[in-house]
């Protein structure tokens, strides 16, 4: 009776995408929209629904219709079930989101064995492209800002001794690992380094520590949210300033909520990042202008994820005609080049990765407002750690 | 609760106990229905039967001997990891992988009972809650291990028997996990039906006062709480299996907190109280997430608030103090 | 010049503080009722949210809202007790675990409807920031106001429920409930006010804590944990083991992180499992 039904099944879900092909194109959402990480997902999607209104919402002769599923935070288990229903029950042609690594890693067997384009609009680990051979990445890999860090820092950024600081967790791991290979790379040493709970809320006895060794340097990476505007008090209390100790971070720590509850005391941060809503250049004025009317805030780096991740399914789609199997829009995409808000990017074609520059920022004041100024670009950087 | 009015003897109340009810085969052949009726939903399924396991088990030592715990998930989750890892590092074949999850799960179970047998009320849960997070900590500071916050990597999982590859519907994983729920479902009735689950239901009921009437409460407690960590290992393990992934929200005070949440929700001390719970829960949070992705915390809210308001003792609280009332009419 | 642990002592002491402020109304409703409110965090949030609107939208001095923090949760405690608490106050544990909890889903899910999913970062004055040098250390100004804040609220806290024929009931009631019932005192509309007090305490700590810790919907969950730690470890019911167990978890945690780093989180699951091991029923709990 199983292997009946088990049968009946395989055939009814080979049997329907068939039939509705040349009928709507369905995309699967998949993110943690609640939870912790939920402001996360309401930027990816923001940039998901932006995309959508400029472009319309059909492409190649064929409708895009969304459907957006939650995770509820870092779950892998739900991610792969929520794949799953994905291609079984409702018959998407793409998946998409992934907020968090290990959603993106349980949802990889499903793209794999359903041979579905996977999307990952945020999840930085570099080991997410390699874990499925349909899988995509719009956002940024953490080796890629952190080694770039590194490198400048101890080449032109004139700082020799180094310390850092970051989150107890895989992505502050990454960063850590690789800051240290870049700036070691480039000549600098690392006096000291520090892992810190992940949900830490209070950074006093950190920022103490790393007075205590008198770098001329210090590393930062912690994840987005409340902790980035608390660490950078936590370095002003311990008068730790920024214009004599370089602070350098990726760019969570002086995100725009961040500076916006420093103040002052932000000012000449160093970070290393992909995209800021302040980088100039005429894409992104746009894009700012358009994400400002629609949702009254700023974009992010989660919006511009959400963004070119749609920005490359629709041109991936115009380029194989509507056909929407995984094997012809990966191969579509790979090697594709466009303009994106963040400047010039790229995917890899070997390892399906983003290709991007990676801005030097310094915190200043422009006018009134305190915002993040690129003051040096390292253009066309790859993920270090792919082969 | 058995009101007969001739004196029951302890022997004759359990065996009544342990008669099948019409109603208990109903609830068991209607699991079998989403073989038929959802074949879109056995994924879910099959991740509710795992909660209803998980829940089951919290139920043994919290519905039965009154203990507390808000930490259960740090069973859970070694079950989880422990299962993950025989896959990766010795092999892959589910049942042996099954069976060393709910092992080790059960060796941490009966190392924390020595603490937990001790306390009761507000100092157990948060005794409890102390020693989950600790395991959370652990789960997370071990990263060359367990993978830390990226989950583990590498879980591989052969066919069951060798034959029945998990498959994207979900009709092995539904199957496999559903088993185990009925198994470890047998056992737990038993074992709440013999003179032990009546200790048991002592020590809830007066904790002072089954010492004194010669029971060994600290090794009651201390026997079903390694039971329940058992449960609770393999049905991380089964999750593990079915999922082939672990990741570090299998050992977080969230899933301790939910799966307390559904078993009273469904109503503890019955059994079926985890199992409803689990069911209703996740069905809920299923169809709301799919309606409002970001908002459905507020109706999962709701819906806690109306039972609490108009069925004390959770959902199977109230039914049967509903059908007690339609039967005194 | 003083040694670094002092300058360790004070950030402890003035995250001691701020855990205080926001727990030691569920300590004395827990006290007192034997009422589990998972929801208390909540309370918190509705603080942080009108202190965080109140100064981005509304341009108020930062000082200014906090009475209103005070007042906004104390009042909405009033109208949530008057609907769902009033009726669970005999119920089982159990229940309340699950009509608060229920609340708390409801408080996220709300705020993030209203005020987005985004953190609210506020400008705290400029007189509140930076630090001040003291014998070569930094105690910074927004923590010196903490530890200030805090111990006017425990010496109006204490001196009320010593001075007062209102703290005489309270007292009596959480002492023995049934034999203040007996002496007529109205148990159910004292613990009401008490309530009402406790989380509105809960409101002025999470105004207090936007600048230490952020405010985003999940406020109502995040720091549920670290009350329900200090209130067990202080001992239910008593302001005084509240105070000291504050101190304890925010001077354990903080020096754990700057001693042990690598094992810094453990350190107040750690040391709560030990106070509890040793005294069960808390520092200063008598039940």
């Amino acid at each position: 009776m199983k292997r009946f039904l088990l049968a009946a099944g395989i055939a009814a879900a080979t049997l329907v995408p068939a039939a509705s092909a040349q009928e709507t194109i369905k995309i699967g959402v998949i993110a943690a929209f609640s939870g912790q990480f939920a402001d996360t997902a309401t930027q990816i999607d923001n940039g998901i629904k932006l995309y959508m209104k400029q472009k319309g919402d059909s492409v190649a002769g064929r409708k895009i219709e969304i459907i957006r599923k939650d995770t509820g935070g870092p779950n892998p288990d739900v991610a792969k079930r929520l794949a799953q229903e994905l291609v079984v029950r409702d018959k998407v042609d793409i998946l998409a989101g992934f907020t968090l690594t290990p959603e993106a890693l349980g949802a990889a067997d499903i793209a794999t064995e359903a041979k579905k384009l996977m999307m990952d609009m945020n999840a930085a680990t570099s080991v997410v492209t390699e874990k499925s051979p349909y899988i995509v990445r719009s956002s940024l890999t953490l080796p890629q800002v952190s080694m770039t860090a590194g490198q400048w820092l101890a080449s032109k950024g004139g700082a020799k001794k180094a310390y850092t600081m970051v989150s107890d967790f895989g992505p502050g791991i990454d960063a850590e690992t690789w800051f240290q290979k870049g700036f070691k790379d480039a000549g600098g040493e690392i006096v000291g380094s520090v892992r810190m709970p992940v949900a830490n809320p209070d950074f006093s006895a950190f920022t103490q520590r790393a007075k205590d060794l008198n770098p001329e340097a210090i590393f930062v990476f912690v994840p987005g949210g409340a902790q980035p505007a608390a660490i950078g008090k936590a370095f002003a209390e311990r008068q730790i300033d920024p214009k004599k100790i370089k602070i350098m971070s990726t760019g969570e720590p002086v995100d725009e909520t961040a500076i916006k509850a420093m103040g002052d005391i932000a000012l000449d941060r160093l970070s290393s990042w992909h995209y800021d809503y302040n980088l100039k250049n005429k894409t992104n004025e746009a894009f700012v202008k358009a994400f400002n009317a629609e949702f009254k805030r700023n974009p992010d780096f989660f919006a511009v994820g959400g963004y070119d991740g749609m920005h490359l399914i629709y041109e991936a789609l115009k380029k194989t005609n509507g056909k929407a199997d995984g094997d012809s829009l990966v191969g579509a995409i790979k090697g594709m080049k466009w303009d994106s808000p963040r400047g010039p990017a790229m995917i890899d074609p070997a390892t399906r990765d983003i290709v991007h520059n990676i801005y030097i920022r310094r915190v200043q004041k422009v006018g009134n407002s305190i915002v993040n100024v690129e003051f040096d670009t390292v253009k066309d950087v790859k993920d270090p750690t792919h082969k | 609760m058995a009101t007969s009015t001739q004196p029951v003897t302890p022997q004759l109340w359990l065996r009544q106990q342990c008669r099948w009810h019409p109603l208990e085969i109903v609830f068991w052949l209607s699991t079998l229905l989403p073989f038929f009726l959802f074949p879109n939903y056995l994924s879910l399924a099959s991740q509710i039967a795992i909660t209803a396991m998980f829940a089951l088990s919290l139920d043994l030592i919290l519905g039965y001997a009154g203990v507390v715990s808000l930490g259960h998930a740090a069973f859970f989750g070694i079950g989880a990891y422990g299962a993950g890892l025989f896959s990766i590092h010795v092999w892959g074949e589910p049942f042996t992988g099954l069976l060393f999850g709910g092992l080790i799960a059960g060796i941490a179970g009966y190392i924390t009972s020595f603490i937990v047998a001790r306390f009761r009320h507000l100092t157990l849960i948060m005794i409890t809650l102390g020693i989950g997070l600790m395991a959370h900590e652990i789960a997370n500071k071990a990263h060359s291990l367990t993978g830390g916050s990226d989950g583990l990597q590498g879980v591989k999982i052969q066919p069951l028997f060798g034959v029945f590859k998990f498959d994207l519907y979900g009709y092995v994983a539904y199957s496999y996990s559903l088993a185990a729920l009925f198994i470890a479902f047998l056992a737990v009735r038993r074992i709440v039906n013999s003179p032990f689950g009546l200790a048991l239901r002592g020590i809830r009921e007066n904790w002072t006062r089954m010492p004194a009437i010669g029971a060994d409460r600290p090794a009651h407690i201390r026997k079903a709480y390694t039971i329940a960590a058992v449960l609770a290992g393999f049905a991380g393990a089964i999750l593990t299996q079915t999922t082939q992934s672990a990741a570090l929200e299998s050992i977080s005070f969230g899933r301790s907190a939910d799966v307390l949440v559904m078993l009273v929700l469904g109503g503890a001390g019955r059994l079926y109280g985890g199992l409803i719970g689990a069911t209703i829960f996740m069905v809920a949070r299923d169809q709301f997430s799919g309606i409002a992705p970001q908002y459905w915390y507020f109706w999962i809210g709701v819906l806690l608030i109306v039972v609490v308001m108009f069925m004390p003792n959770g959902i199977l609280g109230g039914l049967s103090y509903i059908y007690a009332r339609w039967r005194r009419k | 010049m003083l040694p670094p642990v002092f300058g360790v002592l004070f950030d402890g002491i003035a995250y001691g503080m701020l855990l205080f402020v926001l727990s030691v109304g569920l300590s004395v409703t827990l006290g007192l009722m034997n009422f589990v409110n998972l929801a208390h965090c909540a309370f918190a949030m509705i603080g942080g949210y009108v202190t965080a609107i109140l100064v981005n939208s509304y341009g108020w001095p930062f000082l200014a809202t906090l009475p209103i923090s005070f007042l906004a949760a104390g009042a909405a405690s009033v109208v949530l007790e008057r609907l769902f608490y009033r009726r669970l106050y005999r119920s089982t544990d159990l229940d309340q675990v699950l009509l608060t909890i229920g609340l708390a889903f409801i408080s996220v899910a709300v705020a993030a409807y209203f005020f987005t999913t985004n953190q609210q970062p506020i400008e705290t004055p400029s007189f509140l920031r930076g630090s001040i040098e003291f014998l070569g250390l930094n105690f910074a100004r927004y923590r010196l106001f903490l530890i200030v804040v805090a111990l006017i609220v425990t010496i109006l806290l204490v001196l009320g429920l010593e001075y007062t024929r209102f703290g005489a009931m309270v007292r009596a009631s959480v002492d023995n409930q049934r034999m203040a019932r007996g002496l007529g005192i109205d148990v159910d509309r004292t613990f009401a006010l008490t309530f009402a007090l406790g989380c509105g305490l809960a409101g002025l700590g999470g105004g207090l804590a936007i600048d230490i810790v952020g405010l985003d919907p999940n406020f109502a969950f995040n720091f549920l944990v670290f009350v329900l730690i200090v209130v067990s470890v202080g001992g239910l019911g008593s302001i005084a083991g509240s105070f000291f167990a504050a101190m304890l978890i925010g001077v354990s945690d903080i020096a754990g992180k700057y001693y042990f780093p690598e094992y810094g989180a453990f350190m107040i699951y750690f040391v709560m499992v030990a106070v509890l091991m040793w005294k069960p029923t808390g520092l200063f709990g008598k039940r």
